[in-house]
């Protein structure tokens, strides 16, 4: 039977020094990717962010700590493992009680630990203090992709949808990056990355649509779990330009490794630049105000927001009846009434103490083109003709 | 308490002549060593499956790409690895050990309740079958983590509710297991043998036991609400009736974080016996060592939402958690530093249990050291759910639980077989599962803090070379569990070796070492007479 164990030994050896070259002749051409990850990265990125450089200076701080402790304590163990063996001729000694001992050896751990939190305090403290941001980003996780909004600051107004480059999820699919393929941004690369400027406090405002992700950017020192039906917020100052990745940290499904964050951080003009680029192309899928619409243009997009489901159709019904406390549009004084003006009021301010609410957020065309067909459907045949421009008008 | 022993006593010669053989010796086992041999070999069985799951994990991720499974069949993986891991592999294999040894260390005849321990056997077994089968239904295999998130869960398939239903027998078989332990310990103990006499490895057990009563119920809660969820219309946890996804990471982790001291306490016990056995000297501090224990137990209960830092919780949230989970390091600390004042100035040698005692103790302080590290919130946000994280806890429950099970096996083998393991071949298990264990394990650290999230199917270019190092130390590490399976325990179990004296150990203490080896199907019938030190049955 020793045999076998020396045989299994030797085959175990040859085994793993086989391995262990397979290895290293597996490495892939891919070198590190500025922002994102270093190859064989072994400690924290230094970042970008105040946040993150405190993370990496507190890291080395108890790196240091904990193995000078482990190396005091296991230095002691082996000193022991060592000189106190029978094969030594070493006699047992009798002792196995010390209250002094004991005090000491627990009051010592207990001064480390609270002075190792009181290193943290300043730091927890500094990444909660989400306030006096300078833009505030929505970021909304959706399986598998990130939604960013900008509320409010320079570009508020700016939404898109952010998903992994397709060719690298068919390459995943494939078995990875072929031999002598280099992909630096292998599974990082998005179509739409979140673009933020240098030197300005972002707040990251997180929630999702259907299960729990996670928004993390290492760089920037953060990971928010944006969860579903809830808000939570995060923020950073990123110091450097630059393009910087994350991934998603939390569970969510089938496609979790493959919806990634890459941020693109610019100087204050070349984000500005970008916001004027984003604002050209939403303003160029928006409607012209100033045009004059013909009756039947107007009747057929009317009938389209009024069956928006939420909208009109919701609550007075699809016969304009409305029921209950919703009052009729059929037939209805203020709607038939030669004053479009009124009707316009009602929609943009509410009535009835919010039982109608305010529609003031629908464009000027939309709203025109509503009471247009409210105007001119069953039996209302009033004929009048409403524009954006009336409804401009009226707009405070 | 033992009015009870002594209303049986007078019949107790005919105990032998009934005891059913065959299989049925097993199916109405309600002798405690029996159903301590059947929970081991459950414990050992379900090591495997979850090991070859972990394996299959790791062949996948051994290169980028996928080239071996789908990106959800990969989230079953790591889904099942943990859950048999955690209820069908540590949890029953721990249990095992206090069936076999609780009663023979307190100088019991068997546990104090025989049929219903037999009943909490036996729930496991459909139980672990359904959870190993779940992979054949259709839809697959819960795929949420072995945390099962809400509302991640809520899109599972019809495996999830078999998932939820194992979770719940696995949760009752435990909570009789648990109250067999605590009635055992306090009612059934020989005359003589006083709590503060107690051996660590019952004392462990007794604190675990109750954690579990605590705690056990509140994951069955969890799981009900999901369940309810599921199929009821009610939106505990879904946002979209109004739910709070949040709510069920509270629930599970005030479940979750006493759970891993119910894994890691009983490993205390079994170390805090082998250290004094193998110094020849006895335990430093044992009271300390109980207080220690307690005091672990106590603060498990307030520090479970530094597993939730990322979740947004508010500034003074984090502060407490983060405080209250360093303060757990005094009494681990105090442990470590009772084992080494022990080993101090002894008359040391080094067998195989020995050997994974030192080990242990070296390995888990590495992983209780990431732990503080971890609990330290400003970096906990970089490294929640990345690859430090599951290196972490695999430095706690490999090398903490599992190894600590292996040195109990290797110090209690000859007692439970009557004879002794191959020692080259032990010692070879040994050094090979410490190696593996750490090429394994430890390149994790570095993943983890170059930010590779955790259950990711595929990985950026820049991890390719620690995640195929990794992979190769997994095998080995399994192979090595293999070794140890065919090479050691199944000679000892059908008797190969030499024959093991009542006392294998020149220095054990203990009543365990009372009785002749292998130990009689049927012992201390009558409770024995201890000496001053309850150590020696002196008649």
């Amino acid at each position: 039977m020793k045999s076998v164990v020396n045989w299994l030994a030797s085959w175990l050896l040859c085994a793993m020094v086989w391995a262990t070259s397979s290895v290293f002749t597996l490495a892939h051409a891919v070198t590190d990717l500025p922002g994102g990850p270093a190859v064989n990265q072994v400690n924290l990125p230094q970042g970008v962010t105040r946040i993150s450089a405190d993370q990496a200076w507190l890291h080395w701080f108890m790196l240091i700590v904990c193995v000078v402790i482990f190396v005091a304590v296991f230095t002691v163990m082996f000193y022991s493992i060592w000189a106190h063996r029978k094969s030594k001729g070493h006699k047992a000694a009798l002792f196995h009680e010390s209250v002094t001992v004991e005090i000491a050896w627990t009051l010592t751990p207990f001064i480390i630990v609270v002075a190792m939190g009181l290193m943290a305090t300043k730091t927890v403290v500094a990444m909660k203090d989400t306030t006096n941001a300078d833009l505030t980003i929505k970021a909304t996780g959706m399986q598998w992709k990130w939604g960013y909004d900008y509320l409010k600051g320079e570009g508020e107004g700016i939404g898109f949808v952010s998903t992994l480059d397709l060719a690298q999820r068919e390459m995943s699919n494939n078995g990875g990056p072929k031999k002598g393929e280099v992909v630096n941004d292998y599974l990082l690369k998005v179509d739409n990355p979140l673009v933020v400027p240098v030197d300005k406090k972002i707040r990251i405002i997180t929630t999702a649509n259907d299960v729990i992700h996670a928004f993390m950017v290492p760089a920037f020192g953060i990971k928010q779990d944006a969860i579903p039906g809830f808000v939570r917020d995060t923020w950073f100052r990123a110091e450097k330009v630059g393009d910087y990745y994350g991934q998603c940290a939390e569970l969510c499904g089938k496609e979790h490794a493959y919806m990634p964050i890459h941020v693109k951080v610019l100087s204050a003009p070349d984000y500005s630049a970008w916001v004027a680029v984003e604002n050209k192309k939403l303003a160029a899928k928006l409607d012209d105000p100033t045009k004059v619409w013909a009756l039947d243009e107007m009747l057929a997009r009317g009938e389209k927001v009024y069956n928006n489901p939420g909208s009109c159709v919701s609550c007075h019904q699809a016969n304009g009846k409305g029921g209950g406390v919703v009052k009729p549009i059929d037939g209805a004084a203020v709607v038939l009434d030669a004053d479009k003006g009124k009707q316009i009021h009602v929609l943009l301010n509410g009535q009835n103490n919010g039982a109608m609410p305010s529609w003031k957020a629908l464009s000027d065309t939309d709203i025109a083109a509503v009471i247009t067909y409210t105007k001119n459907h069953w039996s209302n045949k009033t004929g009048q003709l409403v524009q954006p421009a009336d409804v401009l008008a009226l707009r405070k | 308490m033992s009015a009870v022993l002594g209303h049986h006593a007078h019949e107790h010669e005919h105990h032998d002549h009934h005891a059913p053989t065959g299989w049925r010796r097993w199916v109405f086992a309600t002798n405690h060593k029996d159903i301590g041999t059947l929970y081991m070999m459950f414990s050992l069985t379900m090591l495997m499956i979850g090991g070859v799951l972990a394996l299959l994990i790791r062949a996948e991720l051994f290169q980028p790409g996928l080239q071996f499974v789908n990106p959800e069949l990969f989230n079953s993986l790591t889904t099942m690895h943990g859950l048999i891991m955690v209820f069908g592999a540590i949890m029953p294999g721990f249990v095992g050990f206090a069936n076999w040894m609780i009663p023979l260390q307190i100088g019991a005849a068997d546990m104090a309740f025989a049929r219903m321990n037999n009943f909490s056997f036996w729930l496991m077994i459909p139980a672990g079958a359904m959870l190993a089968g779940s992979f054949f239904m259709p839809g697959g295999a819960p795929a949420a983590g072995w945390t099962l998130y809400a509302p991640l869960t809520l899109q599972m398939g019809p495996s999830m509710d078999a998932g939820i239903f194992a979770m719940h027998i696995l949760g009752a078989s435990s909570i009789m297991g648990s109250i067999n332990i605590i009635v055992t310990i306090l009612n059934m103990r020989a005359p003589g043998m006083t709590l503060m006499k107690m051996p660590m490895f019952a004392w462990t057990w007794l604190i675990t036991a109750y954690l579990l009563i605590a705690v056990m119920p509140v994951l069955a809660g969890a799981i009900t609400m999901t369940l309810t969820d599921r199929h009821f219309g009610t939106s505990f946890f879904n946002p979209a009736g109004g739910g709070d996804p949040v709510m069920y990471q509270h629930i599970f982790w005030f479940f979750g974080h006493p759970e891993v001291y119910i894994m890691i306490l009983p490993a205390f016990g079994i170390i805090s016996q082998i250290v004094p056995a193998f110094a020849r000297k006895k335990l430093f501090g044992y009271a300390s060592m109980v207080y220690a224990t307690s005091s672990i137990a106590i603060l498990s209960f307030i520090v479970w939402a530094h597993h939730m830092f990322t979740t947004g919780m508010p500034v003074t949230g984090q502060l407490f958690f983060m405080y209250a989970t360093m303060l757990i390091a005094v009494p681990t600390a105090v442990k470590i530093f009772n084992w080494i004042a022990t080993m101090w100035r002894g008359s040391m040698t080094f067998e195989t249990p020995m050997l994974f005692a030192v080990g242990f103790i070296f390995v888990f302080t590495m992983g209780g050291f990431t732990g503080l590290i971890l609990a330290m919130a400003p970096i906990d946000i970089q490294l929640q759910d990345t690859y430090y994280v599951v290196a972490h806890f695999h430095y706690v429950l490999v090398a903490g639980s599992l190894f600590a099970m292996f040195a109990g096996f290797y110090y209690w083998c000859p007692k439970w077989t009557g004879v002794m393991y191959n020692e080259t071949r032990g010692k070879l298990h040994f050094w090979w599962s410490l190696i593996a264990f750490n090429v394994t394990f430890f390149p994790m650290h570095f993943l983890g803090l170059a930010g590779m999230p955790r259950r990711y199917a595929d990985y950026p270019m820049q991890f390719a070379d620690f995640n195929a190092l990794a992979s190769v130390g997994a095998f080995f590490f399994g192979f090595a569990q293999v070794f140890f399976i065919f090479f050691i325990v199944i000679p000892a179990m059908r008797g190969k070796g030499e024959k093991a004296p009542q006392r294998p150990w020149e220095a054990a203490e203990g009543l365990e070492w009372e009785v002749p080896s292998p130990a009689p199907f049927h012992t201390f019938e009558h409770p024995p007479k201890l000496d001053a030190t309850a150590t020696r049955v002196i008649g």
